[in-house]
C-alpha cells in the first residue's frame, strides 16, 4: 500500500475492520472520538452496524450482546468513560465474551484535563472491573502499530473469549505519522470459535477445549445457550458448587497464562552491552528512545526495553534485564504506576527508579537523557 | 529535520493546514508527523498544531525549538513563541498581530486581509498562510503543496484555495 499520513486513532479502527470487526457500540470522548467517527463511516460499507449509544455502559453492553449473537466488536472511550464500562468488562470475563475495549487515556481523575495525554489509566486497566480475571492490554507506539495491536487484540479477543484493553494514550491517538498498510493478505485473522459437536453427541458451551477455551455458540447458530455473570458449568448454568468455583477462576488465569510468552510482545534497543536501561511503552516510548540515543552520544551504556503487552506483565523480560543491568529507570505519563510491577519483576536484583511525568506535557528527550546521566552518575558512586 | 508550529485561536484552521504539509512532506518522500494541541473549547482559544519534517523515522513526536512559528493571533504569537530559537523565523498576520515577538527574522503578511478582501473570506486564511510557510522555507516545492493542497478540499473551493496558496506564496517577496 502507498504511504500515507494517518491519525492513530484512525490506524486503530482500521485495525480492527481489517481483523473483521463488524459491530461497534459507544459514546464519543475525547481523545478517542475518531475512533468512532470512523467506524461509523466505515462500518456501514462493508455491511456492519454502528451504535452510538445513549452512555460508556450502554456502549459496552451492546457490544456483548453483538458479541454473543456473533459478530467481532469493539468500543472506544477514554477513562471515565472506561470506568463506566469496567463492570460489564467483568462481566465479559466470566461470561467469556470477546469484545476490544480501546481505552485512549487522558488526564485524570474525572474531567481532569479532557485533551492533554496521560498514561493513567495502566492500573484501572489490569484491576478496573472487580474478581480474580485476567486481563490483556495492548499499547501502541507508533500509528502503524495501532494498527497492528488492534488487529492482534481482536484475533487475541476471540482467541481465548476474553476482553482485551488496547491501552493507547493522547500521544498516539491523536498524532498524524506517515505510515504503510499492509495489504488485507498479509493480515492474519483469528475466526470465531463454533462448536465442534452436536447437543446429541455431548456438546456444552463451556466446555474447555484443550486450550482451555470453551467454544461457545453464538446466539442464532441453532444451539440452546445460556449465559449468566454467575458461575456455571459448562452447561452455562449458575452453580454454587465450592470446588467448581476454584476450577472456573483458575481455568480463566491458565488459559491466558500458558501462552504467556507467545502473547509477550516488547522490543529491545540498544540492550547487548547495555549496563542502565529504560523501560517505557506508549507515547512516551518515543521520547525515551530520542533520550536514549542522546545518552548513548554521551557515551553512557544505556538500552531500552518497549513494551507493547502491558499485560500480563512482561516479568521474565523484566527479571531478565534487572539482572544485568546496574539500574532500570521507568518513565511514565502518571504518578508512577507500571514501575510498581517493574520493581516486583525485578525482585531486588537491581534499583528501579521511577521517573513520573502528570502536567499535561509529554517527556522531552534531554528529560529521560538528563535522568539517565543522573541514574549513571549515582550508580559510579 | 524542520520543525514548523502553526498557532491561532480555534476555527482558523491551522491543524487542517498542518495536516496539508504533513501530507505534502510524506508525498515528497519525507517522513512527517503532525500533532496538535487545544483546550477543551469547541471554538476560540489558542491552537496549535505541529509538523515536524525529516528524511529519517521521527521519534519524539512534537517540537523542541521551532525552525519556523507562524501566529495569525496576538494570543498565540505570546503563548507559542516561547520556545523560540534565535534565527526561528516568524511568520505573522500583520493585521491579527499587531505586536509580534521579539526575533531576528520576522516576515509580516496580511494573511486573513489577503483571504477577506481577494477572496472574500477569512475562511481562505490558513491557505494563505500555507502559500506564505512553503516560499518562506522552501519545506516542500510549491507543485507539492498545490496538489496537497488539491486533495484536501472540496472540489467546489478548489479554484479559490489554488488561489489563496498563490496569494500566500506572492506575498512574501
Amino acid at each position: 500500500m502507498k504511504a500515507r499520513l494517518m491519525q492513530g486513532n484512525e490506524a486503530c479502527a482500521e485495525g480492527a475492520l481489517a481483523a473483521g470487526v463488524r459491530f461497534f457500540g459507544g459514546y464519543p470522548i475525547t481523545p478517542s472520538t475518531e475512533i468512532a467517527e470512523q467506524m461509523a463511516k466505515e462500518l456501514p460499507k462493508v455491511g456492519g452496524t454502528f451504535i452510538q449509544m445513549e452512555d460508556e455502559i450502554g456502549g459496552m453492553a451492546v457490544i456483548l450482546g453483538a458479541s454473543l449473537g456473533g459478530k467481532k466488536v469493539l468500543t472506544a472511550t477514554s477513562g471515565p468513560g472506561f470506568s463506566l464500562k469496567q463492570e460489564l468488562i467483568g462481566y465479559a470475563a466470566i461470561a467469556e465474551i470477546p469484545a476490544v475495549i480501546v481505552n485512549v487515556q487522558r488526564v485524570g481523575p474525572s474531567t481532569g484535563q479532557p485533551t492533554s495525554p496521560s498514561q493513567g489509566d495502566i492500573m484501572q486497566i489490569r484491576w478496573g472491573t472487580h474478581g480474580d480475571h485476567p486481563m490483556i492490554a495492548l499499547a501502541p507506539w507508533t500509528v502503524r502499530e495501532a494498527f497492528d495491536v488492534a488487529v492482534m487484540a481482536v484475533n487475541y479477543a476471540e482467541r481465548f473469549r476474553t476482553p482485551v484493553i488496547i491501552a493507547m494514550d493522547e500521544v498516539v491517538g491523536h498524532m498524524r505519522e506517515k505510515v504503510v498498510l499492509p495489504e488485507a493478505n498479509e493480515i492474519e485473522i483469528y475466526p470465531r470459535r463454533k462448536p465442534t459437536a452436536t447437543r446429541a453427541e455431548g456438546y456444552q458451551p463451556f466446555t474447555p477445549a484443550e486450550d482451555l477455551v470453551p467454544n461457545v455458540a453464538n446466539f442464532g447458530d441453532g444451539y440452546h445457550i445460556h449465559v449468566t455473570g454467575l458461575i456455571h458449568d459448562e452447561t452455562g448454568f449458575p452453580s454454587g458448587n465450592a470446588q467448581l468455583t476454584k476450577e472456573c477462576t483458575d481455568r480463566w488465569h491458565q488459559k491466558i497464562a500458558r501462552v504467556q510468552d507467545e502473547i509477550t510482545h516488547y522490543d529491545e534497543f540498544f540492550m547487548d552491552d547495555a549496563e542502565f536501561v529504560v523501560l517505557a511503552y506508549g507515547g512516551t516510548a518515543r521520547s525515551a528512545y530520542a533520550g536514549v540515543e542522546a545518552a548513548r552520544e554521551k557515551g553512557i551504556k544505556v538500552g531500552m526495553l518497549r513494551l507493547m503487552t502491558i499485560w500480563p506483565f512482561a516479568d521474565k523480560i523484566v527479571k531478565k534485564a534487572a539482572a544485568k543491568a546496574k539500574a532500570i529507570l521507568v518513565p511514565e505519563m502518571n504518578y508512577g504506576q507500571l514501575v510498581h510491577e517493574v520493581e516486583r519483576a525485578a525482585a531486588g536484583q537491581t534499583q528501579v527508579i521511577s521517573l513520573p511525568k502528570y502536567n499535561t506535557e509529554i517527556f522531552e528527550p534531554s528529560e529521560i537523557c538528563e535522568a539517565i546521566e543522573t541514574m549513571a552518575k549515582e550508580a559510579s558512586k | 529535520m524542520i520543525e514548523i508550529r502553526l498557532s491561532g485561536s480555534g476555527g482558523q484552521g491551522v491543524i487542517t493546514a498542518g495536516i496539508i504539509l504533513a501530507e505534502a512532506a510524506i508525498t515528497e518522500g519525507k517522513e512527517a508527523i503532525q500533532s496538535q494541541s487545544y483546550g477543551p473549547e469547541a471554538r476560540g482559544g489558542a491552537s496549535k498544531a505541529e509538523v515536524i519534517i525529516s528524511e529519517k523515522f521521527i521519534y519524539h513526536p512534537h517540537i523542541i525549538k521551532p525552525d519556523i512559528l507562524l501566529a495569525m493571533t496576538q494570543q498565540a504569537a505570546e503563548k507559542y513563541s516561547k520556545e523560540n530559537k534565535e534565527n526561528t523565523i516568524v511568520i505573522v498576520d500583520e493585521d491579527l498581530v499587531p505586536e509580534p515577538p521579539k526575533c531576528s527574522h520576522l516576515v509580516k503578511v496580511p494573511i486573513t486581509r489577503l483571504a477577506k478582501e481577494k477572496l472574500g473570506k477569512d475562511l481562505f486564511a490558513n491557505i494563505v498562510a500555507l502559500g506564505a510557510i512553503v516560499k518562506a522555507t522552501k519545506v516542500v516545492s510549491f507543485e507539492t503543496i498545490q496538489k496537497a493542497v488539491a486533495h484536501r478540499v472540496p472540489p467546489a473551493f478548489l479554484e479559490k484555495n489554488m488561489e489563496a496558496l498563490r496569494l500566500g506564496y506572492e506575498a512574501i517577496k
